[in-house]
């Protein structure tokens, strides 16, 4: 049974025992890892403490954006290093905090919010389809085309294809436009939350009912019941 | 055998299990399953916590280890205030960002300060949903059943009872922050079923349900412009005569220096215990989740409740390596997924509790029927591919865009083939004691979200979780606020520390151990 856990955290798992060990260059700077381990745990077994470049782990926060090359190959790539292994030959570096400009914005005061988006990030239209913001994002979202949909309003669409956006940025820096793709995104989804959306009837129903006391009789009841009582009960819709 | 022979025979098995369904367990069968293979009752993984305000009580060795750790504030640290503010929120994961938005909204001056960047928490990773009782044939009161009955009736029926009537006011208050929960054709909140629920009740954003909601509140945070301090821990409470909390000592760790934030009332909301990797288990928490919050407010006298019980997700990853621990979404099981063992089998309804499943996982690895990866780990299969089965093709890209991402990026198509999962560290079931408010029995220390204990009782249900953040980071923030605006500002001292210092001396503590932990130390030194 022990061998399905971790005995000491994450260093003492078995691909580390393995023999099996790669060359890769962290920041410039080669170090031997063990083949098939995260960039994340490259790191931590090359002995660099991490701050700045970790969160969830699971590849959900954007925390750990990363640049890195194969071998040979000239190409620059990106990921999340939470969620990358490590290859012989491979080089990376984290991306450094992206001074990108945020605009700040109450969403339920905007009278019109696609065409507020052009006061909030006037450099939105500008894009010049050059498609490096979509070959930089590691969740394969259509970024470039996601700018235009925003542009021209469709903000739906935009709400839909930026549902898997973690924020990592990464799309921020190689934009020529100065655009942040990321930040647009946000923005036309809420608001097509906020305004274009319409509102579930069947909610408001329920905080009424809550509000006006429809279920005291239930609670009533129920809170004088025994564990075993409740155990066994349900409770009434009608 | 092979790996690739084994799950042969979940191809070959599919169509056989179909016909199969397995019943709940009753209480008596799920006490005695639980007790013979859950992780919770190791006896040997538990020991009395020495002193302080849970001393005798039971827990296990890495918790009680931090709770009698020393803090590594000095006593004579010079505690000239560095912000002097009405309200400090310390985490900025769900919690944190929800009761820092209330109390700003209340007018207060808050600070919020968090060890890594705004919104690095569990909650951004939380796929599965958030319960809220909104359906025409559900109610609070039976969300409240459920809850109770998934908790071994163990739930503190108070806090329950608030967070069940109040979660439609915040599925109202988050719609109207732009959360793009998935709807029913007619506009209506789509539900979904969960593990342990007798109602379809789980709001979601398709797999990205903590994602969304977190994206959305990280902006509304900025956009309120509320004060932020990224990459600062806090390590210590402040106190006054009367032993009320005053305020924090923070750490930076981009420079190592502290910081002392004067503040009328303090909301921690720092999350869980899965980097404590408890009895070893690899963990589906995020990086920082080392329960500060545990530590702080049991040095300064805040007794913690249900310490002793843990959530081992039923379905972490064990292949490929690089996913050992990262969680697999119990929604794979709500939309029908079997668990299937080395002999072809299912052995559990998957819908059953999270600790029953868990349990029935460890029994099978446990008894010989469990799958052996290429590196040695043991787990049993999640039949994905039976999902495009039953609902049609596409099932899971629609569904569990995430998870079929996740596994892509190491050639695993779950489209096509099952994965291999076993329990991992997911949820600390107890916390800090707490009233309806949030508030601790000391006073003007809030705690809110996983870092508080009572609500779940031994057992946490599937999408209660996000609930409990909104709901009880809303009100820790209002009363928090609210109560800032009548307090004088107090003195600032260590008083606490120096009786806690004592009382580890008498008791001859003295393991070395800095708490609280703030990060784990996984660097190869």
């Amino acid at each position: 049974m022990p061998d399905t856990l971790d005995k000491k955290h994450t260093l003492n798992q078995e691909e580390i025992l393995q023999p099996k060990m790669v060359t890769v260059e962290i920041e410039g700077k080669p170090f031997q890892v063990p083949a098939g381990i995260t960039l994340i745990k490259a790191l931590w077994y090359a002995g660099q403490d991490v701050i700045r470049g970790v969160g969830c782990l699971g590849g959900f926060c954007g925390a750990c954006a990363t640049y890195y090359r194969t071998k040979d190959d000239p190409k620059v790539k990106t990921c999340l290093a939470c969620s990358m292994a490590v290859e012989d030959g491979m080089s990376f570096s984290f991306m450094p905090a992206f001074p990108a400009r945020k605009a700040t914005y109450n969403l339920l005061e905007l009278k019109d919010p696609k065409q507020d988006l052009f006061a909030l990030y006037p450099e939105a239209p500008l894009c010049r389809n050059c498609n490096a913001c979509t070959e930089a994002c590691p969740q394969n979202i259509d970024v470039r085309e996601g700018v235009w949909k925003a542009v021209f309003g469709d903000f739906k669409t935009v709400s839909e294809m930026f549902m898997d956006c973690v924020m990592c940025g990464l799309c921020a820096p190689v934009c020529i436009a100065d655009i942040a793709p990321n930040l647009v995104a946000l923005y036309a989804s809420r608001a097509q939350g906020v305004h274009f959306t319409e509102k579930p009837e069947g909610l408001s129903k329920r905080i009424e009912e809550i509000s006006d006391g429809r279920f005291q009789q239930e609670w009533d009841r129920i809170l004088k019941l025994s564990d075993e009582e409740l155990q066994n009960t349900t409770a009434s819709t009608t | 055998m092979e790996l690739t022979e084994q799950r042969n025979l979940v191809h070959k098995t599919r169509d056989a299990r179909r016909s199969i369904s397995f019943p709940k367990l009753s209480p008596a069968e799920r006490d005695s399953l639980i007790k013979k293979y859950h992780p919770d009752h190791r006896a040997h993984a538990y020991r009395p916590i020495i002193f302080g305000p849970n001393a005798g009580q039971l827990t296990v060795t890495e918790v009680a280890t931090l709770l009698e750790g020393e803090s590594p504030v000095p006593a004579d640290l010079d505690l000239t205030p560095d912000y002097s503010v009405d309200v400090l929120v310390v985490g900025g994961g769900g919690a944190g960002c929800a009761s820092a938005l209330h109390a700003h909204a209340q007018g207060a001056n808050v600070l919020l300060a968090t060890k890594l960047r705004l919104g690095d928490s569990n909650s951004v990773m939380a796929q599965g949903g958030m319960q809220i009782a909104v359906a025409s044939d559900d109610s609070p009161v039976q969300h409240f059943l459920d809850t109770l009955k998934g908790g071994h009736m163990k739930n503190d029926h108070q806090l329950l009872k608030v967070m069940v009537e109040e979660g439609p006011s915040i599925a109202k208050w988050l719609l109207e922050l732009g959360v793009l929960f998935d709807r029913d054709a007619d506009g209506n909140l789509h539900v979904k079923k969960g593990g342990g629920s007798s109602k379809a009740r789980l709001l979601t954003c398709s797999d990205y349900t903590g994602l969304e909601i977190m994206r959305v509140l990280k902006d509304e945070v900025l956009n309120q412009k509320i004060p932020l301090l990224e990459f600062v821990a806090a390590v210590e409470l402040l106190s006054d005569a009367k032993g009320a909390c005053t305020g924090a000592v923070l750490k930076d760790l981009d420079n190592n220096r502290f910081i002392v934030v004067a503040a009328k009332t303090v909301i921690m909301a720092t999350g869980g215990i899965g980097r404590l990797h408890i009895q070893g288990f690899p963990t589906s928490n995020h990086f920082g989740a080392t329960g500060d919050a545990l530590v702080l407010a049991y040095r300064l006298g805040v007794p913690l409740v249900q310490i002793d019980t843990f959530q081992y997700h039923p379905s972490g990853g064990v292949y490929p390596e690089q996913l050992v621990g990262a969680l697999v979404t119990e929604g794979i099981r709500s939309e029908g997924g079997h668990l299937v063992n080395a002999k072809g089998e299912r052995f559990v309804n998957e819908l059953d509790t999270r600790d029953v499943v868990s349990s029935s996982i460890i029994r099978e690895c446990e008894e010989g029927r469990g799958i052996r990866t290429p590196s040695g780990r043991v787990g049993v299969w999640l039949d994905t591919p039976l999902l495009d089965v039953e609902h049609g093709p596409g099932t899971l890209d629609k569904h569990f865009p995430a998870m079929v991402r996740q596994y892509e990026r190491y050639q695993v198509d779950i489209r096509k083939d099952p994965v291999l999962i076993y329990p991992t560290l997911h949820y600390q079931n107890g916390g800090v004691k707490i009233d309806v408010n949030g508030e601790t029995p000391v006073a003007n220390l809030f705690v809110a979200g996983e870092a508080s204990g009572g609500l779940h009782g031994r057992n946490r249900l599937m999408g209660n979780s996000l609930l409990d953040l909104m709901v009880f980071g809303k009100r820790t923030g209002i009363l928090a606020a609210e109560r800032a605006k009548s307090l004088p500002n107090s003195s600032l001292t260590l008083d606490h520390l120096k009786r806690f210092r004592a009382e580890a001396k008498r008791h001859q503590v003295s393991a070395g151990v800095i708490s609280p932990m703030v990060l784990p130390a996984y660097t190869n030194k």
